[in-house]
């Protein structure tokens, strides 16, 4: 059709119009759908959260059935210790693997590496978790936070290495050349020059990944179990902030299911507040 | 015990060797103790396809070599030998032999023969992650001599060189990124300079500045010639002319020529060279 022909054509203009408007329309009420839901969880555990939430929770120890009260303080240093453990393990291998499948692109084992990595993120969690129990729980012969930490660390692995490489591949070859004419080695290049550019875009990457690990319930099940004691000791079940709440939550108790709204309300406001410091680390690089 | 006695007589033979070598070809060799740099046959091929070929220069110390030549022509080619950039292309291969104040490169490694033949690239490069101080620094900084050496001192006197230390004196700390392209490129030889090479390459450095910066890069020039042996490539003839002592003109892969400047441009040798630098073609 020729644009003579559409001008010259009333009714076929309008109806383009309308069609456009119907698809902008379409795509605000997506968009707002997309809003709802993450609006809805957020108000909707705040309040249901926030007047469970005081000293107590962050301090004490779960009560035993039928004694009011209590806290969550064990999960939330547990959740802590998994989560050191699962990016002691993962932020390595992830960084690494990012940096080997970009600067050394070329080798087989890369290509291997790539392609490895994008099906593990595709592994659903629980997965994950069974692998874990297989390796290190049944070795082990008890469930314990390095189980956990290992299950944590092997979700952490492919978003790590995703988001390394990606970075790696913006920074301009220009820059690694003008660092090999000084007489630096590749390797000392790699890591003072490409890494410490791509830094910002990492560290986003990492911290989006431990917010993601923070919240991950499945592969815990049978990996770090959850423990209603204190335990610090890393070859011992250790209480995980997920974990609580989901025992929590399917209880009958009325306390116990407060108790769980505040530890969500606590677990949505961790990782907002590393969505911030995501904010934060990026907007320093481009501001 | 074996491996010893290996490496051992290894040793005797090359040092043999050597002194055969000494002792037959010794006015060759004292032509490559004059010279910084010599190549002999030195061929580049990407991909089987040959980018130059045959080339063989004699470049003295201390003296501004300019390389024209239309576009595509192998000019970054034979630059790229010479400090090994090539090493980063898989697709590249080098053969030839070339000479480093007398030393073959295959003698090098890496690292020392690049801390002896700098290179300053067409488009400015400085770190974004650094700044100014830290720029002109990096070759210390990112080898970890760092503590070795006063870099106060260093990066003064190679800002002062690069002709950069009135412009940024009092902001060494910003961005290095926050300077202008002349200055970034202004830097980047500095930062080139400060590593106190032999032989400083430059790839067009002032195609992509205007004039002011291009002209006092040119200045620069002229005043490092008495501490560095310059290499130059060039698509702009009047640079040529201005700042070379001899000048090369590469033709699809080939050296076509390589004279004094001042014959060059005023009686060529050869028909193409002449053709090139009236215009007729390029
Ligand atoms: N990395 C590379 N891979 C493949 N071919 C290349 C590469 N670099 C240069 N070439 C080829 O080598 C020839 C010479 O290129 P170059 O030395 O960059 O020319 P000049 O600097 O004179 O413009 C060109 O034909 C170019 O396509
Ligand atoms: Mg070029």
């Amino acid at each position: 059709m020729t644009a003579e022909k559409i001008f010259k054509n009333p009714k076929n203009l309008k109806r383009r119009k309308f069609i456009n408007s119907l698809m902008i329309l379409l795509c605000f009420i997506a968009a707002v759908l997309t809003i709802l839901p993450l609006l809805y969880i957020f108000i909707y555990t705040t309040q249901s959260g926030i007047t469970a939430l005081n000293i107590d929770f962050f301090t004490q120890l779960p009560k035993p059935v039928g004694e009011e009260g209590g806290g969550m303080a064990n999960a939330i240093v547990g959740s802590g210790i998994l989560i050191c453990l699962g990016g002691l393990i993962g932020i390595p291998i992830g960084i690494m693997s990012g940096i080997y499948i970009a600067e050394y692109s070329k080798s087989f084992l890369a290509g291997a590496i790539k392609f490895t990595t994008d099906v593990l993120s595709g592994v659903p969690s629980i997965v994950v978790g069974i692998f874990a129990y297989g390796v290190v729980v049944l070795s082990m012969q008890s469930f314990s936070a390095i189980a956990g930490g290992f299950a944590l660390g092997i979700l952490m692995i492919p978003t790590v290495t995703k988001i390394t490489e990606e970075m790696l591949r913006l920074v301009p070859h220009s820059l690694r050349e003008a660092s090999l004419a000084l007489g630096v080695s590749r390797w000392k290049t790699t890591v003072k020059v490409v890494l410490k550019t791509a830094s910002s875009g990492i560290i986003t990457g990492i911290l989006l990944a431990i917010a993601r690990a923070a919240g991950e319930t499945a592969p815990l099940l049978f990996t770090a179990f959850g423990n209603s004691f204190w335990q610090t000791s890393i070859d011992q079940p250790i209480a995980a902030l997920p974990l609580q709440i989901f025992v929590y939550a399917i209880s009958p108790y009325e306390d116990w299911h407060r108790q769980a709204w505040a530890g969500a309300f606590v677990l949505i406001f961790m990782v907002f507040i590393v969505n911030f410091l995501v904010r934060y680390v990026t907007r320093n690089k481009f501001g | 015990m074996t491996a010893d006695n290996f490496n051992k007589n290894d040793e005797v033979n090359s040092s043999e060797s050597e002194i055969f070598i000494e002792s037959e070809d010794s006015a060759d060799d004292q032509a490559k103790q004059k010279n910084a740099v010599v190549t002999n046959n030195l061929t580049v091929y990407f991909n089987k396809r040959s980018a130059i070929e045959d080339v063989n220069v004699k470049i003295k110390k201390n003296s501004v070599t300019a390389v024209i030549g239309p576009s595509g022509c192998g000019k970054s080619t034979f630059l790229r030998s010479l400090n090994m950039m090539h090493e980063m292309t898989p697709s590249a291969k080098v053969f030839g032999e070339i000479y480093i104040n007398g030393e073959s490169i295959m003698n090098f490694n890496m690292v020392d023969l690049r801390k002896k033949v700098g290179m300053v690239f067409q488009k400015p490069n400085p770190f974004p992650t650094m700044s100014i101080f830290d720029n002109v620094a990096a070759g210390f900084k990112l080898n970890g001599s760092a503590g070795k050496n006063d870099l106060n001192e260093i990066v003064e006197k190679n800002l002062i060189n690069a002709g950069l230390w009135d412009e940024v004196k009092d902001r060494l700390k910003s961005p290095a990124v926050s300077l202008s392209g002349g200055q970034q490129q202004r830097l980047c030889i500095a930062r080139t300079i400060a590593v106190n090479p032999e032989i400083v390459l430059l790839d067009e450095p002032t195609s992509a500045l205007d004039p002011v910066s291009s002209s006092k890069i040119e200045e620069l020039l002229y005043n490092l010639k008495s501490e560095y042996t310059i290499i130059i490539v060039t698509h702009n003839m009047q640079q040529a002319a201005r700042v070379s002592d001899q000048t090369a003109f590469f033709y699809l892969g080939k050296l076509i020529e390589i004279s004094r400047t001042r014959k060059m441009f005023t009686n060529p040798k050869e028909k193409l060279t002449e053709e090139y630098i009236t215009g007729k073609f390029g």
